[in-house]
């Protein structure tokens, strides 16, 4: 049994050409307009993805049937410079309620010209999601979320291509 | 540790994607995913390995076999979706963001 390392933060960086306020209001209050639809833990289609602009806000999807799901909670919101949000799905895809349980995602905002800014992302403190769940390995839900997954990882590699 | 260069050049392979797929439903032998891919036993083992080396499955002896499965503790292959799923919103977010602002109220 190969001995697993604490996993290290997602890390990502972007570069956009566009003014630093803009880009944080657009990477908030936007943020359903890009955030892939199919990432979806509703039994239907989402109609619209909700990122309350605020700290004590959720982030959440809402299904074309009024069903929704929270699956984020703003901790930290600094216009235009720092956005933190909790990352509450656990690893079976399912809405973690234990927030000892759940990640968390940072967002910095920094401006390399007054039209252009980077865009950091950090995803953290993933191994939160691990601790007392170790007994339901091989329990995925083969049904629900890794084929789903599995195929945007094609699409990805397809567009690359 | 593994790092996000190694989840792509692992699951880059059509091969290995489907390796990756197959034990997602169920841990297998070297012998049982061979069985039904068009790739010979020795091929698998030399995905297996990549994909091992990236933290993506484990491996644990069974009699004289070995099974794969996919990562021990569910954190990694979770590590890499949640990688896929930046990638993929912060190249949406770019075009949003910079596409012209009329739209913007």
């Amino acid at each position: 049994m190969i001995k697993q390392p604490r996993p290290a933060p997602v890390k990502h960086s972007i570069v956009v050409e566009a003014p630093i306020a803009r880009a944080f209001k657009v990477f908030s209050e936007d943020f359903g307009s890009f955030k892939p639809r199919e990432h979806n833990l509703l039994a239907v289609p989402i109609a619209e993805t909700i990122f309350e602009p605020r700290v004590g806000g959720h982030v959440y999807d809402r299904g074309v049937d009024g069903s929704e799901c929270h699956w984020a909670r703003v901790l930290a919101y600094e216009p235009p410079n720092r956005l933190l949000v909790s990352w509450d799905i656990g690893p079976r895809w399912q809405i973690e309620t234990d927030p000892a349980r759940t990640s968390e995602w940072e967002v910095r905002f920094t401006a390399e010209t007054e039209e252009r800014t980077r865009v950091e992302i950090e995803h953290r403190n993933l191994e939160r999601h691990g601790e007392g769940w170790e007994g339901m390995r091989g329990a995925v839900d083969s049904d629900q979320g890794w084929p789903l997954y599995l195929r945007r990882f094609e699409d990805l590699f397809a567009k690359a291509a | 540790m593994a790092t996000n260069a190694k989840y792509w050049t692992a699951l880059g392979d059509p091969t290995r994607r489907a390796i990756f797929e197959l034990l997602v439903e169920r841990p297998s032998s070297v012998s049982g995913l061979a069985s039904v891919l068009p790739v010979t036993r020795p091929a698998v083992s030399q995905h297996l390995k990549v994909l091992k080396e990236a933290g993506l499955v484990a491996d644990t002896p069974s009699g004289k076999e070995r099974i794969y499965r996919i990562d021990p503790d569910g954190l990694a292959a979770f590590r890499a979706e949640i990688d896929q799923f930046w990638m993929k919103t912060l190249a949406a977010y770019k075009l949003a963001v910079e596409q012209p602002t009329k739209d913007e109220t």
